[in-house]
């Protein structure tokens, strides 16, 4: 199945897909997508259940590889290198390319630690002062420090579910990846806690490229300058936020967006 | 009949009230009338309505009518042993003034001598009340020849009597107990009728019927365990009557000089727990030594880099492990490990081995052994039960499988690692025979690994073994022995517990 291609392309690209297939054990579940992922961007991925976006989500920092039967073919590029290719380390891609889940994961650990692991890992910071101005950075940026500077040491998982999401996701800054994959980040949460975390990718947006999953046509309209449209394991099309919301040329994309399947 | 017919009859009442009850309310349901519940509940309340009353009745009666005739039988017992130790000390010319011996010291003797005639009489069949005015000696040969059942020689002619009225009397009263229950149990099949009508909450009944029953077996098992440690308690307590709880707990020798080898009096010997304790801990230690890490690395593997298909060979090849018996372990400890290790030090020392065959260290070792399976199998579900969304989350930050092992995935699993192996340590310190056969018994108290030792749970078997009276310190320490025992595993067990209570919601 050949994706249709929106005409109007993003001007710098930071990752692409091409020709994407993905099969768990024999289900194959994405046929052929050819995607970018436009630089300093926010690019939805929208479609029913089942469809393929988090599949394809999970392409980009080989998330995949953590799945037992999982196989990749296409190519896909970060600043015009395959990831795929033998000479790359995975370890490596995913600090450029972080990810937030769906579902808040924060470790069993305290706040400071949380958001200290990923530095501490990849040695990035060489002294304790060096690593508290880091850990104070990624939780200033994901908006969070005010709420939690004097309990630092508290765990983060007593933390409030909206709260734990961008503990997360200062966890995923800490690392100064290129890339923040999130998938579903506010399905488990409120709709204050998700406004927050709206405005949050909004801000985050002049230092990252961010690629987001999300079942809300609403999130993804406010969100995202890009939008790619999925269904059964396809790119239906991709384009401009606004243009796709207005006047999509798919059938299939006006009558999702309009609620009429999903 | 027996007690157990009559259980049968109350049952098939109990089953004809099922099918009744159950047929009437389908009958009144087809006819149009709005049950309650459905018709199969009606049966099971009928059911229970019926049985279980004249169940309990049958039960009570035939607990407290065989204690009553026990009660009765031994006071008339009393009497006539005393009537006969008096008129045997009239005869010897004994002036029989002072303290009448209404209990001399063969009472309790006699009590097992006419229980036993009570058991086996029945056997001789015909009509029990002939032999009332038999001999003892007539009956016993009678027993022995007719049904090799042989009696104790020495029982007294005044025990037929006895034991002829005991049994007859049990006769009548189960005669009267199981009547009284058929016909309890026949009142309530057809009271149970009353209860098949539109209004009445049968499904509401049954579910507080099957929560009490659940309640019952909850609580059989903690009233058999409460009475375990009450029986050790007071053999204990017993035991610190003629030994000091001092001496006990902090004697470092161990000797209990079985006072019929020792010969003169007051030779009691000594019970010091420290020897005993510092064995057992110390053989439990070596035996954590080998067993946490290669039983938890075997985990880690299994549950994070194991395939699939690899996982599912190697656990139940684990477990079968855990299925060896221990006194098999204890074999291959004597027969194997022990020589092996005790060779392997000739040759580096250069003839003469520094390891003895039986050795703390051989034990330890071989127990190690026994615990990787029971380790690895507990850790190893404890750390698949850590939610995968925890290390997508530490893999999404780049850090490597080994890391997300070590940083992410076994913090999180910390609590129940620890709970496992506070239980593999209880079951170490109980162990028994594997010490046995690989520490032998000599109760020292040593640092060095390569000499013999030996732990509570041996000693307790050397004590209970043999032919003691049940009332020398020499035996009551085995209970002193097994309190200690108890108490040490109960509260590493809480401590395990509280372990995991503690810690456990710090992930989901």
């Amino acid at each position: 199945m050949t994706a249709k291609y929106a005409a109007v392309k993003p001007k710098r690209v930071k990752m692409r897909g091409e020709n994407v297939t993905v099969f768990y054990g024999n289900k194959q579940a994405l046929h052929g997508v050819t995607l970018d992922i436009a630089a300093n961007k926010v690019t939805a991925l929208i479609g029913p259940s089942g469809c393929g976006k988090s599949t394809f989500l999970r392409c980009l920092n080989r998330m995949n590889d953590t799945i037992e039967g999982a196989r990749v073919e296409g190519v896909i590029t970060l600043d015009g290198e395959d990831i795929y290719a033998p000479d790359i380390d995975v370890v490596e891609l995913r600090a450029r390319v972080g990810m937030v889940f769906q579902r808040p994961n924060p470790f069993p650990k305290s706040i400071y630690d949380n958001v200290a692991y990923g530095p501490r890992i990849h040695g990035l910071t060489k002294n304790r002062a060096e690593l508290d101005e880091i850990v104070e950075k990624s939780l200033k940026s994901a908006g969070l420090f005010d709420e939690v500077k004097d309990r630092l040491h508290d765990a983060g998982t007593g933390l409030s579910g909206g709260q734990q999401q961008r503990l997360c996701i200062a966890r995923a800054i800490a690392v100064s990846p290129e890339v923040i994959l999130m998938d579903e980040p506010c399905s488990a949460l409120d709709p204050i806690a998700t406004a927050r975390i709206e405005e949050l990718i909004d801000d985050l947006r002049k230092n990252y490229t961010i690629a987001i999953v999300t079942h809300s046509m609403q999130q993804a309209a406010r969100v995202s300058q890009y939008t790619a449209m999925f269904h059964l394991g396809s790119l239906v099309e991709m384009g401009e936020t606004k243009i796709i919301f207005t006047s999509p040329k798919e059938r299939r994309t006006q009558d999702y967006i309009t609620g009429r399947f999903g | 009949m027996s007690a157990l017919g009559v259980a049968y009859i109350i049952i098939v009442f109990g089953l004809a009230g099922f099918f009744a009850c159950r047929a009437r309310a389908r009958l009144l349901e087809q006819r149009g009338q709005k049950m309650h519940s459905l018709p199969l509940y009606y049966g099971w309340w009928a059911f229970f309505v019926t049985s279980a009353p004249a169940l309990l009745f049958l039960l009570i009666w035939t607990i407290s009518s065989d204690l009553y005739l026990e009660r009765r039988a031994f006071s008339h017992l009393a009497a006539q042993n005393a009537a006969a130790q008096n008129a045997a000390s009239a005869v010897a010319g004994v002036a029989a003034s002072g303290a009448a011996p209404a209990q001399s010291a063969g009472f309790g003797l006699e009590k097992a001598v006419l229980s036993d005639l009570v058991k086996n009489l029945p056997a001789l069949g015909g009509n029990i009340a002939d032999y009332a005015q038999a001999s003892y000696a007539s009956v016993r040969k009678k027993l022995l020849t007719a049904k090799n059942i042989a009696l104790v020689e020495n029982g007294r002619n005044y025990m037929l009597p006895l034991a002829v009225e005991w049994l007859e009397t049990r006769r009548i009263l189960q005669k009267t107990g199981g009547a009284a229950a058929i016909i309890l149990a026949a009142f309530a099949f057809v009271g149970s009728f009353y209860y098949v009508r539109p209004a009445f909450r049968a499904r509401n009944k049954v579910e507080r019927v099957i929560i009490s029953t659940l309640f019952l077996a909850s609580l059989l098992a903690i009233a058999t365990t409460i009475g375990i440690v009450l029986s050790m308690l007071f053999q204990t307590v017993h035991f610190f009557e003629s030994v000091s709880p001092r001496a006990f707990f902090f004697g470092t020798v161990w000797d209990p000089r079985f006072s019929t080898a020792a010969g003169e009096a007051g030779a009691t010997g000594r019970f010091g727990l420290v020897p005993l304790l510092a064995g057992t801990l110390y053989i439990a230690l070596v035996a954590m030594i080998v067993a946490v890490p290669v039983g938890l690395f075997a985990a880690i593997y299994m549950a994070e880099y194991a395939s699939p298909g690899l996982r599912s060979v190697i656990k139940p090849l684990l477990e079968i492990l855990a299925g060896i018996p221990t006194i098999v372990y204890g074999f291959f400890a004597l027969m194997t490990i022990g020589p092996f290790l005790r060779d392997i030090s000739a040759a580096l020392a250069g003839g003469q081995s520094f390891i003895q065959a039986q050795s703390v260290l051989t034990a330890g070792l071989v127990m190690g052994i026994m615990l990787i399976p029971f380790v690895s199998s507990l850790s190893d579900d404890i750390i698949t039960a850590v939610p995968r969304a925890l290390r997508d989350g530490s893999y999404g930050l780049g850090a490597t499988q080994s890391e997300t092992v070590k940083k992410v995935v076994l913090p999180a699993a910390l609590p129940g690692i620890v709970a496992a192996l506070l239980l593999a340590a209880s079951r170490a310190i109980g162990e028994t025979m594997i010490v046995v056969l690989a520490a032998g018994v000599a109760a020292n108290i040593s640092f060095n690994p390569f000499a013999p030792m030996t732990t509570i749970t041996v000693k307790i078997v050397n004590q209970l073994t043999g032919d003691l009276e049940f009332d020398s310190p020499q035996t009551l320490v085995a209970f002193a022995l097994g309190m200690t025992l108890f108490v040490l595993t109960l509260l590493m067990n809480i401590f395990a517990l509280y372990i995991v209570r503690k810690y456990r919601e710090h992930y989901e």
